[in-house]
């Protein structure tokens, strides 16, 4: 028995000791286990001036432009996280699901004009799924909820 | 109470655990079969088009399955491995063992069909975000533990080393789980949880949970099978193995 | 699904679909056909294990 209550407590103190350990290795290395900086961190100045990284947040409606035609398109758009704006720049190939007031994450450099400017562009899509028809509807009520609010309003 | 104790452990002896390891293999393969077959027919013909990735978010059916499946057979090898350290029972470190394969296996499905996934939907086949980099460490402990007890010739020595190597590791699943939470990753969040429900189409849900069982199953009749030669191998000069049925012929 | 011809084009996404379905049912199917072929050779080996030593013993 006691043989047994030994090499028990010796593994629950090695798992307690190796969870600690690990944990304070996390605290270190912080967020820059973080895929990408935010529009937020990156007014903060939290992103690096004179380096690649990655800027991710939503695409925000109604600021794509589009320059030029078919692959050698040149892109512009505002990246949001609903709190700030960074805009971007980037010539290529768009991926299929970028979109606006999608996820995306755009690789690059911040240029000297406060433009960044992007060598890659991913597109980030979150975790729902449905069909079609659930998706409109949800839109649909959506907008009327909006639309009731509004009027709401209005004296 | 002694004789509960013995009842609980007689099937710690590879011996008498060595039939009921088959019929629990024949069972699990047959359930495997079977949910596997509704799961394949549901994922194609009865799951609806997604609004946004199409038809494409079907690889879901095979990829979250894998995925929860390599997270926790690891973490069900681990209690083995330390049940055998504790208990110093050798079968839970043959159970350990025979689980290792099909967790590589479970492993290498969900980073190969997530970036058959990533490629159409993000544009890219790989990124190192948390998520990903933690399933691949993920991939390379289990390759890890198979090449260090596949170069240990001492069993127990081997089981051993083994088996704090499992221990060591267990720290990663918390890790991949969390991780589309703790960092900002490329990798979406959880369509599935505990706590918050989940935001997939209820026919979506339903055959995702029918292929994660089917995994489940399927590991099981697998685990079971390979025990069972990690029982006759450890086992091959002892009576009970002479004079099993098979053998004799 | 409208047709054989549309499932197999899994509406644009093929490469991906079936590339991730094609890999995982080989897999899941070489995995125990791996274990019936190795139990087969496990089996054989204890047969003749048991007669050596029984030839030895007589």
């Amino acid at each position: 028995m006691k043989a047994r209550h030994k090499r028990f407590t010796f593994l629950v103190v090695g798992l307690v000791v190796l969870a600690a350990a690990a944990y304070l290795v996390f605290q270190a290395l912080g967020n820059n286990l973080s895929y990408f900086f935010s529009p937020t961190e990156v007014a903060e100045g939290k992103a690096p001036a004179n380096h690649v990284f990655r800027l991710g947040g939503l695409v925000e409606p109604g600021s794509l432009k589009r320059e030029g035609e078919g692959k050698t398109v040149l892109a512009t758009f505002m990246v949001t996280d609903n709190q700030r704006s960074v805009k971007v720049r980037y010539q290529g190939i768009l991926p299929d699901l970028f979109a606006e007031g999608q996820g995306v994450i755009a690789q690059g450099r911040m240029g000297p004009d406060g433009v960044f400017v992007a060598d890659e562009v991913l597109a980030k899509h979150d975790e729902n799924y449905m069909p079609p028809e659930v998706a409109a509807a949800l839109e649909k009520a959506h907008d009327e909820g909006v639309a009731e609010m509004a009027g709401g309003n209005k004296p | 109470m002694s004789s509960r104790i013995l009842n609980w452990f007689k099937f710690s002896s590879p011996a008498t655990f060595y039939p009921l390891a088959g019929k629990i293999q024949k069972v699990a393969a047959a359930i495997a079969v079977v949910l596997l077959a509704i799961g394949l027919y549901m994922s194609f013909f009865v799951a609806p088009t997604d609004y946004k990735q199409g038809e494409g978010y079907r690889i879901i059916f095979i990829h979250v399955p894998s995925a929860w499946m390599s997270m926790f057979i690891y973490v069900v090898m681990a209690f083995w491995a330390a049940m055998g350290l504790v208990f110093r029972t050798r079968l839970s470190f043959m159970m350990a063992r025979a689980l290792a394969p099909t967790g590589a296996l479970m492993t290498f499905i969900a980073l190969w069909t997530g970036a058959f996934w990533g490629k159409p939907m993000w544009g890219t086949w790989w990124v190192w975000d948390a998520r990903l980099t933690s399933e691949l460490i993920l991939f390379f402990l289990y390759i890890g533990y198979i090449a260090l007890q596949g170069a240990i010739p001492d069993v127990r020595r081997g089981d051993r080393a083994g088996a704090i190597l499992l221990l060591v590791g267990v720290v990663n699943i918390p890790i991949i789980y969390f991780s589309v939470k703790w960092w900002n990753t490329l990798h979406q969040g959880a369509s599935v949880s505990i706590t918050k429900g989940s935001s997939m189409s209820t026919i979506m849900l339903e055959t995702m949970l029918i292929m994660t069982f089917a995994f489940w199953a399927y590991a099981i009749a697998v685990a079971m099978a390979r025990v069972r030669l990690i029982i006759l191998e450890r086992e091959r000069e002892t009576r009970w193995v002479a004079e099993l049925a098979e053998v004799r012929g | 699904m409208d047709s054989i011809k549309d499932f197999f084009h899994m509406g644009g996404y093929a490469l991906y679909v079936w590339g991730s379905f094609g890999v995982t049912a080989l897999l899941m199917v070489a995995e125990p056909l791996v274990l019936v072929a190795r139990r087969r050779e496990m089996i054989r080996r204890l047969r003749r294990l048991i007669r050596l030593q029984s030839e030895q013993s007589s």
